[in-house]
């Protein structure tokens, strides 16, 4: 895989952490950010030094909030935590072994961390003592393209029995038994990031990778108070979108080859970590590899702006979202949805119903309006 | 999306400004609406951080929470928010009509109720929670809060619930309201966003409505319409006041927050009262005004239900509730979409392409045909239309048309750009029909498959019959104790 090296320069690869892994599934036809992601490349940083700066940031409210939330979860050895596995597990856990794993004699490398979870894990999955056991902070590692990364650790592992658990603390409220959609679901989709892990983990192993349960435990607060309640999720959905996007990232190594071969998205940074790259060249080299652009990237991609850029000079479809796409059967350009709706451009073949109907809304919208 | 809102935006994008998606407005405008712009503190589900409020546009009301994470403060700005909002409510509670039904007694329904106008859809959330952790409040007993407090909560509700009813307007979203009459060159996802939604309908002089709405997303241009805050804005401004409130809370610190939100907030006030004249400036559907007797009744139903002392809104409905409340939004959907497309002829073009309506020229009639013998024999006045629409419609289908809003035709045949009807109602009870009743030849006329007919409601058991399918009979509602001491931190 030397060429994704080559292709992001001398700088070390950007890790992907699971809120990262979980928004490759949100626009898996993208080649532009599959080839990116696969190589390691800060996405922030290139967009920014394109002139494009990415339009998110959070609020230190958030994460101050998220913050206090999680250590109220985690309070005395996860006290919290074991009284809601109770209840939602509906099991009768005495008590239960508290093993933080962030801390491994103040060694901070992610390789040495991984090994100690590895080695836990291993442990556990042998132990066939009914005790509970939970696991903070367990150092997972997934392979994504040939590259393994490690994921950032803000998750409990629990194990009874023989049946381990992903426990996920959130901070948004459930309120009378109800959390917004769109968080609930972008939290599904990071907790199914970890239970592949943890699968991938117990299979290297030796083990069983089923005794990693689909139903993961979200904890979040309830209602306006900072008390937290638990819920199961079942990510099986989730799980299968991941792998399938994952198998598809192992196979970027075919649309890196048909790139040529001095293509490189180095940002070319002096000693003092400035990039240097000209940006004329650099937007070359992302236009080199094509993008699929939709508004939903707005909320999930770095490069979004400068994206939507780019379809706005070629006059895309792909402006006006799926909707409009998908009312369009396809058709690629506005230019040309618009020749076909007035009958100066005439329909290819397979467009005859498209351009059908786009001349009779012409018709009937010049008529009323 | 129909493809004929999909070939407005098209057109929208090719020359720079918002096509018409609509000839009239389909939402009603009251003439003293009140305009609502909530932030929330980022991270929190209904931590108020300030709001702008008031009825004229010259004289907006701030209320800031100085500190939002203080309980004390947070029911601070809901009392102060009531003091805005109560009286406005209270004061369209007083001159009502009297309605005459047939086979009931009559009854008194206020002229006017009440209209809220937030932002977008987040806002709306926003009323929705805010309702919810201020309706369980109580007065006396720990944690006493304000008498108007639980009052404001159960009007808030009042107001969120009913904006689920399609057609509705008591609390209405501008980005919601002007998508409804514009198509933009943009996504609908970036139609949320007011600013840049306002820039291609309004753009600024010498500036196209592509490129106003480009720079409408920059945050320091334009901050966001709320409730969440520019995380920027945060950062660099907001965490300082607020911790200069913490360190010492004093009248200059409170004013240095409130000062700080100002210049969130006054940007979007602008905005709401933009749209609100843009909405204003198109003739009102003749459909608005029904809908808003329908606001109407349940704004006088409510009053009344708070006067008896009724409890508040449960946090859940009830099985029977829920099913009657769903069925109730079914027939609003339906009769709403009718009314829209019998009030608007580009309403209208959306049903005709996809074929559930068609526009033609009448070229024969049979007024006096008759169907049945001797006592049965009724008056089935024919009409054939040639139209160059693609009708869909199967032989049987009952057809209303905006020409002629009683009235209620049968499909007979379709045939090579030929439709026949035959009128079955609305064309009077006599031998012969009501002159003007059924058209003449070479008129224009449309007919559509969308049914605005009175509907039965469903009819579904009392709650205290409910089956054991669906839980059984609900527990009677029993105010919870640690309701009104809820948390909310």
């Amino acid at each position: 895989m030397d060429r994704l090296d080559l292709l992001r320069g001398p700088v070390p690869p950007r890790p992907h952490d699971a809120r990262a892994i979980a928004a490759l599934a949100a626009n898996p036809g993208c080649a532009r950010r599959a080839v990116l992601d696969a190589a390691g490349i800060d996405k922030d940083a290139t967009a920014t030094h394109l002139g494009f700066p990415a339009p998110f940031g959070q609020s230190p409210f958030a994460i101050t909030r998220g913050n206090v939330f999680e250590s109220l979860v985690k309070e005395s050895g996860c006290a919290e935590l074991l009284r809601l596995l109770r209840d939602i597990l509906d099991l009768p856990i005495p008590l239960a072994a508290y093993n933080d794993l962030g801390d491994v004699g103040g060694n901070p490398s992610a390789h040495l961390r991984h090994s100690h979870t590895r080695k836990l894990i291993d442990r556990a999955a042998r132990d066939a003592d009914d005790a509970g056991t939970l696991y903070d902070h367990p150092l997972l590692r997934l392979d994504i393209a040939g590259h393994s990364s490690y994921l950032e650790p803000d998750v409990v592992a629990f194990r009874l029995g023989g049946l381990f658990r992903i426990v996920e603390i959130k901070s948004f409220a459930v309120v009378d038994g109800q959390a917004e959609p769109d968080k609930v679901a972008a939290a599904a989709r990071q907790a199914a990031v970890y239970v592949l892990a943890l699968r991938n983990l117990l299979r290297e192993l030796g083990h069983d990778p089923g005794r990693v349960s689909h139903d993961v435990v979200l904890v979040c607060p309830e209602n306006f108070a900072n008390r937290p309640t638990a819920t199961l999720v079942d990510v099986r959905r989730e799980l299968a979108v991941l792998k399938r996007q994952l198998a598809r990232m192992t196979r970027v190594g075919t649309m890196v080859d048909a790139l040529p071969p001095e293509l490189t998205f180095d940002l070319a940074r002096d000693a003092d970590g400035v990039p240097t790259r000209p940006v004329a060249e650099l937007r070359e080299a992302v236009r080199g590899v094509d993008a699929r652009y939709a508004p939903d990237c707005l909320s999930t991609c770095d490069l979004c702006f400068f994206c939507r850029d780019e379809a706005s000079a070629e006059g895309s479809t792909d402006l006006l979202g799926r909707q409009v796409r998908d009312a369009l059967g396809g058709v690629a350009t506005v230019a040309e949805a618009l020749g076909l709706a007035d009958g100066s451009l005439t329909p290819d073949e397979g467009q005859e119903e498209i351009a059908r109907l786009l001349r009779l809304a012409d018709r009937i919208y010049a008529e009323v309006s | 999306m129909s493809t004929l809102a999909a070939l407005a935006r098209l057109r929208a994008l090719q020359t720079g400004t918002a096509k018409r998606l609509a000839t009239v407005r389909h939402c009603h405008l009251s003439e003293r609406p009140m305009v609502f712009i909530p932030l929330r503190l980022a991270g929190e589900a209904a931590a108020p951080l300030a709001a702008m409020a008031g009825t004229d546009p010259a004289r907006p009301r701030l209320l800031v929470v100085p500190q939002p994470r203080d309980r004390d403060l947070r029911f601070a700005f809901t009392a102060e928010l009531a003091e805005i909002l109560l009286p406005y409510v209270e004061g369209l509670q007083k001159a009502t009509e009297t309605v005459e039904r047939r086979g009931a007694e009559p009854y008194e329904r206020c002229l006017d109720a009440p209209q809220l106008i937030v932002p977008n859809r987040g806002a709306v959330a926003f009323v929705h929670m805010l309702g919810r952790s201020t309706r369980f409040r109580r007065a006396e007993g720990p944690y006493a809060v304000h008498p108007s407090v639980p009052v404001l909560g159960r009007w808030l509700t009042f107001l969120a619930q009913r904006a689920q009813y399609p057609g509705s307007a008591v609390l209405l979203a501008a980005t919601e309201a002007l998508s409804l009459h514009w198509a933009t060159g943009q996504s609908m996802l970036e139609d949320a966003n007011l600013a840049s939604l306002l820039g291609w309908i309004d753009p600024p002089a010498g500036m196209t409505g592509a490129s106003a709405a480009r720079e409408a997303e920059d945050p320091l241009v334009w901050p966001p319409a709320g409730p969440a805050t520019d995380p920027g804005f945060d950062t660099e401004v907001l965490v300082p006041a607020i911790r200069a409130y913490e360190q010492r809370p004093t009248e200059r610190a409170a004013a240095r927050v409130g000062e700080a939100v100002r210049t969130q907030l006054e940007p979007t006030w602008g905005l709401m009262w933009r749209a609100i004249d843009l909405l204003g400036g198109l003739p009102a559907g003749p459909g608005t005004a029904a809908r808003w007797e329908a606001d109407r009744a349940s704004f006088t139903n409510f009053t009344a239900q708070l006067a008896e002392g009724g409890p508040p809104q449960p946090k859940r409905d009830g099985a029977v509730g829920a099913a009657s409340r769903l069925a109730r939004m079914e027939r609003a959907q339906a009769s709403y979409d009718a009314q829209r497309a019998y009030d608007d002829p580009l309403v209208m073009a959306g049903h005709r392409l996809t074929g559930e309506a068609f526009t033609g020229t009448v070229v024969a009639t049979d007024p006096d045909h008759t169907e049945g013998e001797g006592r049965g024999r009724k008056l089935r006045p024919l009409l054939t239309i040639r139209t160059t629409d693609p009708a869909r419609l199967a032989p049987g289908a009952r057809l209303g048309t905006p020409e002629r809003r009683g009235q209620q035709a049968e499909v007979v045949e379709i045939a090579g750009g030929l439709v026949t009807l035959k009128i079955i109602k609305g064309m009077g009870r006599g031998k012969a029909a009501t002159p003007g009743a059924v058209p003449e030849v070479g008129e224009r006329v449309c007919y559509a498959a969308l049914s605005d007919e009175f509907q039965p409601p469903a009819s579904l058991p009392a709650p205290e019959d409910t089956p054991w399918t669906h839980g059984g009979p609900p527990p009677e509602h029993v105010p919870a104790d640690e309701d009104p001491e809820e948390e909310w931190s």
